[in-house]
């Protein structure tokens, strides 16, 4: 049709401006944190770095107690969310019964529900036990919130065991738990690191609870930020540099889990 | 052992579900059938349907609903024609493909206070801000977003955040769209144009109608955004239902109209779950 | 002038040379195969036929009209596609109809079109449905009525069977025979199978590595191949093919003929299994009846494998010792390069 595959240039600088201007705002905000407070407000594109603000973020509001937070809570609860759900998935996936498939909806379903639905009930449960701005009480809605992710996509990860396998494992005399330590685990090792990233990801930008629950005890990193809503005197360069610690290693772990993302935040409705 | 493991396996999850759904659900009812005011403590008594009738009745309800819906319709009308102009764009090879998908994507993954106060101080402060500096080097005044366009920034930051996350489905979808299906409509006569019209687009109808199912279901209940940039306001002009429901229930403490309001909500999420959960059952198996 | 004329098709992916020099006459109504091993070039062939790629160098013309530089759309051809590539939300009549109306045919004219073509494949039924709701030979029809419907200069094919399992495969390709004898339209059509290419087409172009090793009708490719690769290309069992040093007996069954190196082809039907202590002796190695066919594998001389093939049935088994007899006027003489040296005389 053409005379030869023309280069696509049109297609590559229009991708490419695309790109940078949509995340050029990442950007600014990146170069903001290494700036002092009166090159943030200067505003140049060419300075020379400095480390004062992440400095001074530290001492005025204490960011690693905050990041500490964040990581507990991210952790602990995808920790014990896997845990909970992997049984679950397993026995849907292998146990399969007619069931199983109005269960794993449901199961998703509680997932729809929108946070502020609970917001009332789980604050004043909150406030009755006293656990109001404790981790406990953030660990355990990270938890609930993600464990319909987590079934969900350990058991697409379950469900991708060839079954030739299994049937080869059993044959060779393996009982239920050889199957799983020596078959099932190894084969589905990245499905399941891919749904534990994600839901750490999940947990970790997690606001609403964090931004109703707690306060300067248990606050998470998505609170400490909230703090800079309307703050007195010069606060840029600090917002940026909480900011940016606060947000790159997810974007990191994004890049590497974009396909299951994909799978996990659509419930596999597309593939 | 053949009923007992399975069971005793799944266990675990599905009681700590149901009680997740339960028990906020049950209580929610209560409350909203109750008087219930957090600085009231004692006052218990049953109102009926009077907490319900009050939150409708609220000045501020029927302007956040319909702001609710604006917010929705304008971040999923935005992301979703983006999107696929994006995907189609970024879906054939060149130089620095993955690169730039990589760019695409990061939006997504930002905290949402964090996004929010990038673009309210960062990007949109009137005299600071990227984009005010940018209005004065072309000579305009700079807008003050906050103020004078309340919804339409939270929209934007939306937009922004919500954009890789259609872009990228759209891009997974691209991807089992069958060459040679391209090849015959061109040996039909096809132009590039109808091939988007009459198979591209059919193709993309599927995963158009999940972005939009899942964004609704998320994007009613933006909360965060909304705390940390305006407030709701100026006045109610940036307030949702979920913002409105907050509001009531930890700025007036009135649980009891709160959570009249919360049941709202929740009957308005359920509506889109059903036909996200149909959609998502088809695929199952 | 050849009704579609290729004049040295060069075709190059980035470094690699696919189609090396390609010059081919086609007359109308023709059915040609492009038949070779795989990786010899015939969908690209194809393919730049259709002008789904562009050639690299050299012109193709049709029907007097040069098309090299001419979109596929406008080159007036049709291709049926190996996975028939039908478009999947539409129904059966509006894949069909597609190309009408994108070149704006007025409605009725394009529902009497479709409903014609429909008729002649057995499709009527199904006009409503989805590609979805049918099954691959319904499939693979739609796809060929697509093409029909267009009532193109030329029907491209490219390995439309392959997908399909071997019962329907015959089936199918008794009406397209069918359908180019009814339609007489000029047909190119692509495939690894040589039985498709045998009994379809009116010619048979073999191609290996990108370049034409032989034309002409499949009787002719049969018993007169222009070199070794097309003489056991062609045939199935393939033709038993010795070095001339090989068999000493052979210098005898030649005489004369036998190149001084080079190689001796003869096919199994000319090769009979005797009785031990006449002709060559030999030791059976395989047996397959295949009911209609017997096929003797057995091994002569210093080593060397031998296929026969004959019509009765046998009780020889593995280890029996026999006798093989080749008829001298069967046999065909290729050079150290494997062309062909002197053609054999024997008709059928």
């Amino acid at each position: 049709m053409k005379k030869k595959a023309p280069f696509p240039l049109v297609r590559t600088i229009a991708s490419w401006f695309i790109a940078l201007l949509l995340f050029f705002p990442l950007f600014w905000l990146g170069i903001t944190a290494f700036k002092t407070e009166g090159q943030a407000i200067a505003g140049h594109l060419f300075f020379s770095p400095t480390l004062a603000s992440f400095v001074e973020v530290q001492a005025r509001s204490d960011y690693l107690h905050y990041a500490f937070n964040s990581l507990i809570t991210s952790v602990v609860s995808t920790v014990l969310g896997l845990l909970i759900a992997a049984p679950a998935a397993y026995s849907m996936a292998f146990f399969r019964t007619k069931k199983t498939r109005d269960i794993l909806m449901w199961m998703l379903s509680t997932k729809m529900m929108p946070a502020v639905g609970a917001l009332v009930p789980i604050y004043v449960m909150a406030q009755t036990t006293g656990m109001l701005d404790s981790l406990p009480a953030l660990i355990i809605v990270f938890t609930l919130s993600n464990l319909p992710i987590m079934v969900w996509m350990l058991y697409s990860a379950f469900k991708e065991v060839p079954n030739d396998i299994l049937e080869a494992v059993r044959l060779d005399g393996a009982t239920v738990w050889d199957e799983f330590r020596h078959a099932i685990l190894p084969l589905t090792m990245g499905g399941i690191a891919s749904t534990g990233l994600l839901c750490l990801v999940l947990a970790w930008n997690e606001a609403f609870w964090s931004l109703n629950l707690t306060s300067a005890n248990a606050g998470t990193l998505a609170a400490l930020i909230a703090q800079y809503s309307s703050p007195e005197g010069l606060f840029w360069a600090k917002l940026s540099a909480a900011s940016l610690l606060a947000i790159a290693p997810i974007i990191v772990f994004g890049w590497f889990s974009q396909k299951q993302l994909v799978q996990g935040l659509t419930f596999g409705a597309v593939k | 052992m053949s009923r007992f493991l399975p069971r005793a396996l799944m266990a675990p999850a599905v009681v700590t579900l149901f009680a997740w759904m339960i028990v906020p659900l049950v209580m929610t009812i209560y409350f909203s059938l109750i008087h219930y005011n957090l600085n009231q403590p004692g006052e218990h008594g049953f109102v009926g349907l009077e907490n319900f009738r009050y939150f409708i009745t609220d000045p501020d309800f029927w302007p956040s609903v319909l702001q609710t819906l604006e917010l929705l319709g304008w971040v999923i009308v935005i992301t979703v024609v983006m999107g696929v102009g994006l995907a189609l764009l970024i879906n054939e090879p060149f130089p620095g493909q993955g690169i730039v998908r990589v760019l695409l994507i990061s939006p997504f993954f930002v905290m949402p206070t964090v996004n929010a106060l990038l673009w309210k101080h960062m990007m949109m402060n009137p005299i600071y801000g990227v984009l005010g500096r940018v209005w004065t080097f072309f000579g305009a005044t700079p807008v003050d977003w906050m103020t004078d366009w309340p919804l339409l920034s939270v929209i934007i930051i939306l937009a922004w955040q919500w954009l890789p996350f259609a872009c990228l489905i759209f891009i997974t979808s691209l991807q089992s769209l069958d060459r040679e299906q391209m090849e015959a409509a061109r040996m039909d006569g096809a132009t590039k144009l109808h091939q988007f019209w009459y198979l591209t687009l059919p193709h993309l109808g599927r995963s158009i109608a999940v972005v939009v199912m899942i964004e609704m279901i998320f994007l009613m209940s933006v909360f965060a955004e909304i705390f940390t940039t305006t407030s709701g306001g100026p006045g109610n002009a940036s307030t949702n239902l979920a913002f409105l429901i907050y509001k009531q229930a930890l700025m007036s403490f009135d649980v009891g109209v709160a959570s009249a309001g919360a049941l709202f909500a929740v009957v308005l999420a359920n509506i889109a779950a059903v036909f996200l959960i149909r959609m998502v059952g088809k695929n199952l198996d | 002038m050849a009704f579609l004329e290729l004049k040295n098709i060069v075709k190059e992916f980035g470094p690699v040379r696919t189609i090396k020099g390609i010059d081919l006459q086609i007359e109308k109504r023709e059915f040609i195969v492009f038949v070779g091993p795989s990786g010899c070039g015939k969908s690209t062939l194809l393919r730049l036929i259709a002008g789904l790629e562009s050639v690299t160098a050299g012109t193709i013309s049709l029907d007097g009209r040069d098309i090299t530089e001419v979109p596929s759309s406008k080159r007036d051809l049709a291709m049926v596609f190996q996975s028939y590539a039908l478009y999947p939300h539409m129904t059966v009549f509006d894949n069909m109809s597609f190309a009408l109306k994108l070149a704006k045919v007025d409605v009725a004219v394009r529902k009497e079109k479709v409903e014609r073509a429909a008729k002649i494949l057995n499709l009527t039924q199904y006009l409503q449905r989805t590609p979805k709701e049918l099954s691959g030979g319904q499939r693979q029809r739609v796809a060929i009525g697509r093409a029909i419907v267009r009532a193109p200069k030329v029907f491209l094919f490219d390995e439309p069977l392959s997908n399909l399992d071997a019962a329907l495969r015959g089936q199918t390709r008794v009406e397209i025979a069918n359908l180019h004898r009814d339609l007489g339209a000029t047909t190119i059509y692509v495939t690894h199978d040589q039985i498709e290419a045998m009994t379809l087409a009116d010619r048979v172009v073999v191609l290996r590595d990108g370049l034409i090793e032989q034309v002409g009708s499949p009787l002719e490719l049969y018993d007169r191949p222009a070199n070794q690769f097309v003489a056991q290309f062609i045939g199935t069992p393939q033709m038993n093919v010795l070095a001339a040093a090989a068999l000493p007996e052979l210098t005898r069954i030649a005489g004369a003929r036998l190149p001084a190196d080079g190689s001796v082809g003869v096919r199994p039907e000319y090769v009979r299994v005797v009785a031990a202590g006449q002709g060559i002796p030999a030791k059976v190695e395989l047996v397959e009846s295949l009911g209609s066919d017997t096929l003797i594998h057995s091994r002569v001389g210093a080593n060397v494998p031998l296929v026969s093939r004959q019509s009765e049935r046998t009780t020889l088994k593995l280890g029996d010792a026999v006798g093989v007899e080749i008829d001298p006027s069967a046999l065909l003489f290729f050079d150290s390069q494997g062309r062909a040296l002197r053609e054999m005389q024997r008709a059928a």
